[in-house]
């Protein structure tokens, strides 16, 4: 394996230490640390703006760390699916991958086999000869994909691959990735849904460039301070938010249960409210105290 | 199959309803006898695959376009100028002008609206939202363009409720915000609802399928499903499988043809019978813990959608 990125890398120890990526002096991310196995599915989630793409960009050493380090294998290692439209709208869908695998190196009969077997299993090759700008949301992130995985990366990094796009593609989206970490690929995903990033070996929740919280989402789950609650009514006290009709309250001292309220077992979902609803608070604190002082 | 939920209030006249709705464009038919009812109170969720029907099925609700076949009533008559008045509705592309500010954005809509405006209350002009909304008057001044994706859903949530609309249509209404935003827009959405609006909401998304009251699932054109979560899964089971390697029982897997979901170090293979998928393992070599277990709505929702609309 090639040594390149900032740091030393070898196979299966890809990932970032202390990452702080900024622009133009604003900061992106700020102080996040993510390992990233080799055949393993890792998500990184938050909402617009949480610092997703960065640390992403910063993954696949697109932009330079401002500061801490980034372990990634050689570029000629590194799969990227960039969170824009990902494939040439003039080309083909055959011709994208071609000019994309020649862009790595691959030529001949091994790049013909590998795009063909990449056709058949994203269900693309009756399209083969269709324009990158006549294809559905699903087909196209289906074809961006697949050029990402032509020369079997070692790094898989992939930004929202699943935005937009259906249940049906989606499905068959997480099929393809869940065959690559399982040949060996080390894959990082960005996700706005935490349903998906369930789906996940771990995941790392960003909060507007802050890491939030991180860890395999049984635990994250399990790791929920205080207790949960379900109610009809909107509860008079405790932190409550919807649940379709109903309201779920968190409190934090585990203190009597608001009227006609049940306990429950938190989900993910729960967990990232939680741990936002936490940080805020303790961020207001903070600003209080340094008023004070 | 298709489990219809009960109305809660029987009596009550719906604030849409299709009925047997089609719409043919030229030899193709988008939506196939479709019919939809959204009562007072009530967030109707309507999910399918791309090509399944549903955007072409809203723009019917809306009045964009008028059905081939078949009755859309809006409010208990033909969509027209009056009922859109009474209408909310937020697209996935929000629908504002990004180089106006806030404030010039919800004076806009809020002038189209109160051309001939009286809303459910018997008020004559829509509210001013940022009168009261603290948040929202804070970048009152500023350009749509310059906000974070989570402020401009709610400057355009605040633009389709100024006017207390009946019905509010929305696309998508909380994708890219993050969980505790989310929960926000809920709390707006459901605000709504309780204060007798219907809400009709199109979404991909499980944690947005989540939060309606009833589902109604589209593929090819026709509805398959419509009822709660709860009775569109049924009895529906999956195989769950647990191997000491899951790539291995991956492989094993998919050189039978099973298509099986990872999710963390287990994989689901919803379309396989428990024996079917123990003898790929077997074939593979892998040794694993095999069990069948209740489906989530996800599997539930492909299996109905199938790959007919997919892609």
């Amino acid at each position: 394996m090639n040594r390149g990125g900032s740091g030393p890398a070898a196979t299966g120890s890809f990932g970032v230490d202390d990452l702080t990526v900024a622009y133009h002096g604003r900061v992106a991310v700020a102080g996040v640390d993510l390992e990233v196995p080799a055949g393993t599915v890792t998500a990184v989630v938050g909402g617009d703006g949480a610092g997703k793409t960065s640390l992403l960009r910063a993954m696949v050493g697109a932009v330079p760390p401002e500061r801490g380090r980034v372990r990634r294998p050689s570029s000629t290692q590194i799969g990227y699916l960039s969170a824009g439209p990902g494939v040439w709208r003039d080309l083909t869908v055959a011709e994208n991958l071609e000019f994309s695998g020649t862009a790595y190196g691959l030529g001949g009969r091994a790049l013909r086999e590998r795009a063909d077997r990449l056709l058949a299993r994203t269900g693309l090759a009756g399209a083969a000869d269709r324009l990158g700008a006549q294809l559905s949301g699903g087909m196209r992130q289906k074809l961006a994909l697949a050029m990402a995985l032509l020369h079997e990366p070692a790094l898989l990094v992939l930004d929202e691959p699943t935005t937009g796009v259906d249940p049906v593609s989606r499905a068959e989206l997480w099929r393809l990735v869940a065959g690559a970490a399982a040949a060996g690929a080390a894959v990082v995903l960005a996700t706005t849904y935490l349903d998906e990033a369930e789906r996940a070996a771990w995941v790392l929740v960003l909060d507007q460039g802050d890491p939030l919280l991180g860890g395999v989402p049984d635990e994250l789950v399990g790791g929920v301070p205080g207790m949960m609650f379900d109610s009809p009514s909107r509860p008079d006290r405790g932190a409550s938010w919807r649940r379709g009709a109903r309201w779920r309250t968190w409190s934090r001292d585990g203190g009597a249960a608001p009227p006609g309220a049940r306990r429950v077992d938190p989900d993910l979902e729960d967990a990232v409210i939680v741990a936002a609803l936490d940080r805020h608070a303790r961020a207001a604190a903070g600003a209080r105290d340094g008023r004070a002082a | 199959m298709s489990a219809t939920a009960p109305p809660r209030e029987p009596r009550t006249p719906p604030l849409a309803e299709a009925r047997a709705a089609t719409m043919r464009f030229g030899a193709l038919t988008a939506v196939d006898a479709v019919d939809l009812r959204v009562l007072p109170g009530e967030v109707v969720g309507l999910l399918g695959a791309n090509g399944a029907g549903k955007t072409t099925l809203i723009r019917c609700v809306l009045g964009l376009i008028r059905v081939t076949e078949g009755e859309v009533l809006l409010f208990g008559e033909p969509p027209s100028r009056a009922t859109r008045a009474r209408l909310g509705y937020v697209p996935q592309g929000l629908g504002l002008y990004e180089d106006l500010t806030v404030a010039e954005n919800l004076e806009f809509s809020g002038r189209a609206f109160a051309l001939g405006h009286r809303d459910r209350d018997g008020g004559t002009a829509p509210a001013d939202p940022l009168a009261s909304d603290p948040e929202l008057a804070a970048v009152g001044e500023r350009t749509v363009g310059d906000l974070s994706l989570g402020q401009r859903r709610r400057v355009a949530f605040a633009a389709a409720l100024a006017h207390r609309p009946d019905l509010l249509v929305l696309d998508e209404p909380t994708s890219g915000v993050d969980p505790l935003g989310r929960a926000q827009l809920w709390d707006t959405i459901r605000a709504a609802a309780e204060s007798g609006a219907g809400v009709l909401v199109t979404t991909h998304h499980m944690r947005e399928a989540e939060q309606c009251d009833r589902l109604v699932v589209m593929a090819d054109g026709r509805v398959v499903a419509d009822g709660t979560m709860a009775d569109i899964v049924g009895s529906r089971a999956t195989v769950k499988v647990a191997a000491g390697r899951w790539e291995d029982a991956f492989a094993a897997l998919e050189d039978a043809g099973l298509a099986a979901a990872l999710v963390g170090r287990t994989l689901r293979v919803p379309s396989a019978g428990r024996d079917e998928v123990a003898t790929a393992l077997r074939r593979g070599g892998v040794e694993a813990e095999v069990e069948l277990v209740p489906a989530t709505f996800d599997e539930t929702f492909v299996a109905l959608a199938g790959r007919a609309g997919g892609a």
